[in-house]
């Protein structure tokens, strides 16, 4: 098994600050602006690959106009939000319009910062992670929440108050299934969650409690993040655009970029929670096979696994109609959460009396 | 006599329930007149609990033309160049309902060959409109990839149409006494095609839509309005055929050539979106079915039984004649002074009838059921207000 050193930026600027103040805040710099260009990026590549996949699903070609395949496309959308005209609806609450996307994207940077993209590229390696992404992810809620309150618009009302409603309800059952996880590792570090996926992945280790989990947290993150078929905090055809009707330039690109950098965190997440992160696939026994599988890179093998998931919830985007509202509450109270409440309680059981049918730690 | 027609202001009550430990407050909301789906500019005043639809009020207007009073200034052969525009989604037939008053009520003959294209076309353009809603009920649900697969194979009519008429969508090819132009050679072969294509893509259809989960939650009981309440609503079509009434004018009082083929009326048992979105995907299958027996035997003959710039005078009196639309009847009121213009033009549009049954089918729904139920009435706006 592979045993990297790390040391991560967080780590580095908590060393120098004993040392030197602006050392410190140095390396918090470079963690800000490699965080930065990194969000910036992704989120143009997500956007171009959402458009694409789209366009491809709908038996037509997508952007093929700017740049080589319209490659250039988001560049050029991007600098369109930036020109924008940034309007504040007349008699708006104007200090939590201006606060609330930037609250929406705090909470997606927040947790990007914990992920671990292979052993040597992680911000910092916070020793609970678990339990900080469920905690941070909840800033979006409030982004949502107060853009949709301070528009002073009553289809933004009704959007943030679906998404209120259905992003705490879906964190429920999201969070049972991260549990699980957690009590079959036996960490909340998330570098360390990875690492003990060594021997195979959470996901079919986990005696048959894991897929479950998988798929409950995968619902639950969906509806998290207002993706369809749960959009409804948008749902263009019944609200307009929801929470953000009255966003416009750059404070829509906020909101925008946020969501498609949380369904990157979401495919993230998963494949770091039950697809072994960045750890390769693994067959015990198969010697060879497993030595061909480590000459490919981590950082290629996270990628890869949260493309793929990516791409699972583009696919759900552009085949699923939406759920009704009260359709999509029943879903969580009356069926995730009562079987993820039985799954985690089966998988105490299995942990607690060691009721391995195969080695597991 | 004087009828008191209730304002806006006076219509709007809104309910607070004070002392409950649940205290709500109604309010309304302006859905419209721009609105994603509404389709055009229909503006619903909506009183809101909540999520909770508790009233719509339907307000018209926007797109008012004056088109009946513009029929008075112009002769009937002009007047067809407007009804293009009234539900622009079946111009054939309403091309064709004009023609038909007043052919009848000048008692012009027409041969067999005018009748069966003319049968064929409209009922191209009730699959093409079908095609169209298919989408747009899928994108309003919230799923949009349906909307561009229908799009996708309404474009290869459009193409059929454009080859004969010479228009894609306002097409004014049903004229009185005839057929603006004849048939392009290639219209027999092209429609064969479409129909050898379009076959497997309703299965596409099926899978994609109708049998999604969340397609058949989203729609199976939602909306329902039972044959009486349809009935007396005045609601035609595949909204009225869905509600269990077996009404169909094709079959009914046959015109063109419905007497001499054979098909199918579908009907629905609950009246819900369900029955509503299944009467048209069976309607396309049926319409398929009628073409498919007379595109081989379209008999020979003049596509214009007279002189094409022969004035048009229809004797004093009035005539009504109607027809089924994609949407339900179209009827045709002229009331004639004997010269070359109607005195008086009316028509009875089907979507203005449908429409009011929004009123009745989305009380007490979801805000997202509001939408499912008015993209299930297939609503066209400048078909309303005219």
């Amino acid at each position: 098994m592979n045993t990297w050193e790390v040391t991560t930026l967080a780590e580095r600027s908590a060393e120098a600050l004993s040392s030197s103040f602006w050392g410190a805040a140095g390396y918090l710099g470079l963690a800000m602006l490699g965080m930065a260009g990194f969000v910036a990026v992704l989120g143009m590549v997500l956007i171009y690959a959402e458009r694409k996949v789209a366009g491809h699903f709908q038996c037509r070609l997508g952007p093929m106009r700017v740049g080589w395949h319209g490659t250039l496309q988001t560049v050029a959308d991007t600098v369109k939000l930036l020109l924008k005209e940034d309007i504040v609806p007349y008699q708006a609450d104007k200090m939590l319009h201006i606060l609330a996307p930037l609250l929406m994207f705090i909470g997606t940077i927040l947790v990007l910062l914990v992920l671990p993209f292979s052993p040597i590229v992680q911000v910092a390696d916070v020793n609970i992670g678990v339990v900080y992404i469920t905690a941070v992810s909840g800033f979006s809620v409030l982004g949502i929440l107060l853009g949709g309150w301070s528009s002073n618009n009553k289809w933004s009302l009704i959007g943030a108050m679906r998404a209120g409603a259905q992003i705490i309800s879906y964190e429920v059952s999201a969070t049972l299934a991260l549990l699980v996880v957690v009590l079959f590792s036996g960490s909340l570090q998330l570098s360390e969650i990875v690492r003990s996926q060594a021997e195979g992945w959470w996901i079919w280790r986990a005696h048959g409690v894991g897929i479950v989990a998988f798929l409950i947290f995968f619902i639950a993150s969906t509806a998290e993040i207002n993706r369809t078929p749960f959009d409804m905090p948008e749902g263009e055809s019944e609200l307009t655009a929801g929470f953000h009707t009255e966003y416009s330039g750059l404070r829509f690109a906020f909101f925008f970029l946020a969501e498609f950098i949380n369904m990157f965190l979401v495919a993230a997440l998963t494949s770091t929670l039950f697809l072994g992160g960045w750890m390769p696939f693994h067959i015990g026994g198969f010697e060879n096979f497993n030595a061909l599988m480590d000459l490919i890179p981590a950082g290629l093998w996270f990628t890869g696994k949260t493309a793929f998931l990516v791409f699972v919830l583009m696919w759900f985007r552009w085949s699923f109609p939406r759920l009704r509202v009260d359709q999509l509450m029943r879903l969580e109270w009356k069926i995730l959460l009562p079987i993820g409440l039985v799954n985690l309680f089966v998988a105490a059981v299995v942990v607690l009396y060691g009721l391995y049918f195969f080695p597991v730690r | 006599m004087s009828v008191h027609v209730s304002t806006l202001e006076e219509r709007i009550r809104l309910q607070r329930t004070d002392g409950s430990p649940l205290a709500t407050q109604e309010y309304f909301v302006n859905m419209g007149p721009q609105h994603p789906s509404t389709h055009g500019v229909l503006r619903l005043v909506l009183r809101l609990d909540g999520e909770t639809v508790r009233e719509v009020i339907p307000v018209l207007g926007y797109i008012h033309r004056g088109i009946e009073k513009m029929g008075e200034r112009l002769g009937y052969r002009q007047f067809v160049h407007l009804s293009d525009r009234l539900d622009y989604l079946s111009a054939l037939s309403n091309n064709w309902a004009i023609s038909m008053a007043v052919e009848k009520a000048a008692k012009i003959e027409l041969n067999d060959r005018i009748q069966v294209i003319r049968t064929i076309v409209a009922e191209l353009q009730r699959i093409q409109s079908h095609q169209l809603w298919w989408g747009v009920f899928g994108m309003d649900l919230g799923a949009f990839t349906p909307f561009l697969y229908g799009f996708r194979d309404r474009e290869i009519i459009t193409d059929i149409f454009e080859e004969t008429m010479g228009s894609r969508l306002t097409m004014n090819y049903i004229q009185p006494g005839g057929l603006m132009f004849d048939i392009h050679p290639n219209f027999v072969k092209r429609t064969k095609d479409f129909l050898t294509y379009f076959k497997p893509k309703l299965v596409e259809y099926e899978t994609l839509l109708s049998e999604n989960v969340i397609m058949q939650e989203r729609l199976r009981g939602v909306g329902k309005v039972d044959a009486e309440a349809a009935v007396s609503l005045g609601c035609t079509g595949p909204v009225l055929r869905a509600s269990g009434v077996a009404h169909d004018l094709r079959k009914l009082e046959p015109y063109g050539v419905y007497d001499k083929v054979q098909f199918d009326v579908a009907i629905g048992r609950t009246g819900d979106c369900w029955d509503r979105y299944w009467v048209r995907l069976e309607e396309m299958r049926q319409s398929m079915a009628i073409i498919e027996q007379l595109i081989d035997n379209i008999p020979e003959g003049k596509h214009m039984v007279m002189k094409p710039a022969a004035k048009i005078k229809l004797p004093e009196g009035s005539t009504y004649t109607h027809l089924e639309t994609a949407r339900g009847i179209l009827g045709v009121y002229i009331v004639s002074d004997g010269s070359e213009e109607p005195y008086r033009i009316h028509l009875r549009t089907p979507n203005f009838n449908n429409l009011w049954m929004i009123t009745e089918a989305a009380k007490n729904w979801r805000l997202g059921d509001l939408v499912a139920v008015l993209s299930s009435l297939d609503i066209v706006v400048p078909d309303i207000d005219r």
